[in-house]
């Protein structure tokens, strides 16, 4: 078996560097030859001092980051330093198994480029070759046996690791300019990756100094040090007090207007409207059009127009009128006829549904654009109710509607469609008025509550912000702006 | 430019014809442009959907393992879950198991929203806030020129950002009826949004504009190449590549006449 595999590796490798000379010219490539055996003639630079090294914070492991001290000849002395060059120690298994993977990124390439043909005198028709030998059933079980291969022996890493510096070699990383003094190694996670860099096992590390001549010299070596993944981001530390802070805010709420507290919420001018529009729809004898956007059923705008779907769903059963709502993602028109179901239901017309109102057009935006535009001219709508994610259909759709003259109630949270909305439509949910229209509609307790929470929790943003800005004036006030720094 | 590549030119410069259709009315060819754009668009998008969803993201993932043992012996047989509750999706085309549906359904959403959420609360909240807390630029308050109104750098666009960040977010305030001091401030947050949407709207219409005359361009250049106009050593009078201009000419004039000798009809009736 292992002779098998050895064949099979020496035969991808050929072909590979017949293939992919090119890509591979600028790779990494190991670097074995003793650095202090340069020119005579050339003058050494004097090597970066220093080098530490920590495992990089707040991550998902397989990344460190390095830093060091420039070389005296970095901009004084000499001034000879024109860049710094990172190397990595990896053990002998590791280049046995990278070599392993650059016969599996070979075969996937094959695999990949016979899906969509292989094109006459590229590089792809090389791999011709292959195929002659083997049928494309056999690639595949080349390719897992090759996957198997490497993931067993990368078991094997760690162990290996610690015979540091027997069986093994320096392998080049990247490079900085000259004045770098930090580097932050992010190796892959993918064990199939040649950049792979295994989790708690030792790495060690050098860098070197060198000049436009290529005489390097090379720092102490950095190790070991280990690379592991952190269950929690403290980073973003602000973020988890922001939401338990919102979280406890939403079930006061939810708790109080169960309770049956009186929880007041301003009039919407665009959801007023809903009731009058649906109304003039059934007096005009015209269904209305239901618009969910482009958005998925995860976006929180669809989410909202779901509950004012619901509600108009709900009056449009009562007055018997006709719903259209054509829909751009499969998903979205799921959760919109169920939606659209309840809410007959709940009408007391669950017979009155029909599964084609709630219906899938397609999934390119133009072509989506084009069928509702027609919709509009040939039914007529008498209500045109746009409520979601918006992109650049929303003047197209706005001004068709117009041109209908059809009444058109609108509302998205995308800021650079609104003002298309705004000068084409009747009425206009702006942004957060959207999420606050589902809550103002529906008067469900959740809903209501979680709209109060937003509203206090605006006005702590609007104190904090003030406060902020005030305490940034002074120095002493840099340690609280920092307590809402997020980084990734 | 070759006839066949000159035919498919033809196609594109009619179906951008037949779109600008609609802006006169609804008419047969803008009907005709409409579905031929929906059906290609849609078996389009199923194609695209198998190629670059299904078969990368779980036919490839599940190729190592057999179908007789359900793939479970592939190195990544947890892709079979969500194939599974792709599957489920279908159970809608059964009035009595329509509900299973609703499981995939609510996964999807739940673990989209738990995503969305600290997301959102990070970039839409946190972020936003740290940036709005700025050490005013007194020394340059005016422009760091002295005097230029225009600089977005300078402490009194800090202190527009500023307070049109919190007019904004007060007009957003559901609680309380905008009236009074209150109401005042919401009015100027609306007004700053105005303002942004204003700016937003200009820009996008000179980009839209921009839209249109690459399409006139496109046309342009259909004629020209209709006549070899660009080869006047080598011109094309005669070929079949004039035959499909007159053709398309025609076509759209005896449109227009059509058009209006049936407007004319029905003022006079």
């Amino acid at each position: 078996m292992k002779v098998k595999l050895l064949i099979m590796v020496v035969m991808m490798l050929a072909l590979s560097s017949f293939c992919f000379a090119q890509d591979n010219a600028t790779e990494a490539g190991t670097e074995d030859t003793d650095t202090t055996a340069v020119v005579e003639s050339i003058i050494l630079p004097a090597p970066p001092g220093n080098l530490t090294g920590i495992d990089k914070p707040n991550d998902h492991g397989h990344a460190a980051i390095l830093s060091w001290d420039l070389s005296p000849d970095d901009g004084a002395g000499e001034n000879s330093v024109l860049k710094y060059e990172i190397y990595k120690w990896v053990p002998q298994l590791m280049l046995d198994i990278n070599l392993v993977r650059d016969s599996l990124s070979v075969i996937q390439r094959i695999l990949r480029n016979t899906t969509s043909g292989i094109t006459e005198g590229t590089q792809a028709d090389s791999m011709k070759i292959v195929f002659e030998k083997y049928s494309r059933d056999e690639l595949f079980d080349i390719r897992n046996t090759l996957i198997a291969h490497v993931k067993q022996e990368n078991t094997g890493l760690a162990e290996a690791s610690n015979s540091y510096p027997e069986n093994g070699a320096w392998l080049f990383v990247d490079k900085k300019p000259s004045g770098t003094k930090s580097f932050v190694h992010i190796g892959s996670k993918d064990f199939k990756s040649a950049g792979f860099v295994p989790d708690f096992a030792n790495l060690y590390y050098r860098v070197d100094a060198v000049t436009i001549d290529g005489a390097k010299s090379s720092s102490k070596v950095l190790g070991p040090i280990q690379t592991s993944g952190q269950w929690y981001n403290t980073y973003r530390t602000p973020v988890v007090f922001s939401v338990l802070f919102f979280t406890l805010l939403t079930i006061y709420f939810v708790r109080e207007a169960r309770k049956g507290a009186d929880l007041y919420v301003r009039p919407l001018g665009g959801i007023e409207a809903v009731d009058d529009a649906i109304g003039r729809a059934t007096e005009m004898g015209r269904p209305i059009l239901y618009v969910l956007g482009l958005g998925s059923a995860a976006d929180i705008a669809t989410i909202a127009s779901f509950t004012i779907l619901g509600r108009v769903a709900k009056k449009v059963a009562e007055y018997q009128t006709e719903l259209l709502v054509p829909t751009y993602d499969p998903i979205v028109m799921t959760v919109a006829q169920e939606v659209v179901k309840s809410a007959y239901l709940d009408a007391g017309r669950p017979d009155a549904y029909k599964e084609d109102t709630v219906h899938f057009v397609t999934q390119s935006q133009f072509a989506y654009v084009a069928a509702v535009n027609g919709i509009m001219l040939r039914e007529l709508p008498a209500t045109n109710v746009y409520m979601g994610k918006f992109f650049a259909e929303s003047l197209i759709l706005a001004e068709t509607g117009a041109l209908a003259g059809s009444i058109q109630i609108s509302g998205t949270d995308e800021i650079a469609q609104i003002p298309f909305f705004i000068v084409a439509c009747d009425y206009t949910l702006i942004g957060e008025e959207l999420y606050a229209a589902s809550a103002y509609l529906g008067k469900e307790p959740v809903l209501l509550g979680s709209l109060k929470a937003q509203d206090y929790a605006k006005a702590a943003i609007i104190l904090l912000a003030v406060i902020g800005v005030v305490l940034a004036q002074f120095e002493f006030g840099a340690a609280f702006v920092n307590l809402f720094e997020v980084a990734n | 430019m070759e006839f066949t590549d000159f035919l498919w030119m033809t196609c594109g410069i009619f179906l951008t014809l037949a779109t600008f259709s609609f802006l006169y009315k609804d008419n047969p060819f803008y009907k005709f442009a409409e579905h031929l754009v929906v059906g290609v668009s849609a078996g389009f998008f199923v194609i695209i959907l198998w190629h670059n969803t299904l078969v990368p993201n779980l036919f490839q993932k599940l190729e190592d393992g057999d179908w007789y043992m359900l793939w479970l012996n592939s190195s990544e047989w947890w892709y079979i879950i969500p194939a599974l509750l792709g599957v489920l999706m279908w159970t809608r085309f059964s009035k009595e198991y329509s509900w299973v549906s609703r499981w995939p359904m609510g996964l999807y959403i739940g673990i989209s929203t738990g995503i969305a959420i600290p997301l959102e609360m990070a970039n839409r909240v946190n972020k936003q806030l740290h940036a709005m807390m700025v050490e005013i630029d007194w020394a340059n308050f005016f422009g760091a020129d002295g005097f230029d109104l225009l600089s977005t750098t300078s402490g009194l666009a800090q202190l527009i950002i500023f307070l049109g960040t919190v007019a904004g977010l007060i007009y957003f305030f559901f609680s309380k009826e905008h009236k009074g001091v209150f109401g005042g401030v919401a009015k100027f947050g609306i007004w700053i949004l105005m303002i942004g949407f204003g700016a937003s709207f200009g820009y996008t219409v000179m980009a839209r504009v921009s839209l249109f005359i690459n399409r006139m361009q496109d046309t342009k250049a259909w004629g020209l190449e209709a006549f070899n106009a660009n080869d006047i050593a080598n011109p094309n009078y005669g070929s079949q590549y004039q035959i499909v201009f007159w053709a398309l000419t025609l076509f759209v004039v005896g449109y227009i006449v059509k058009e209006i000798m049936q407007h004319l009809k029905s003022k006079n009736a």
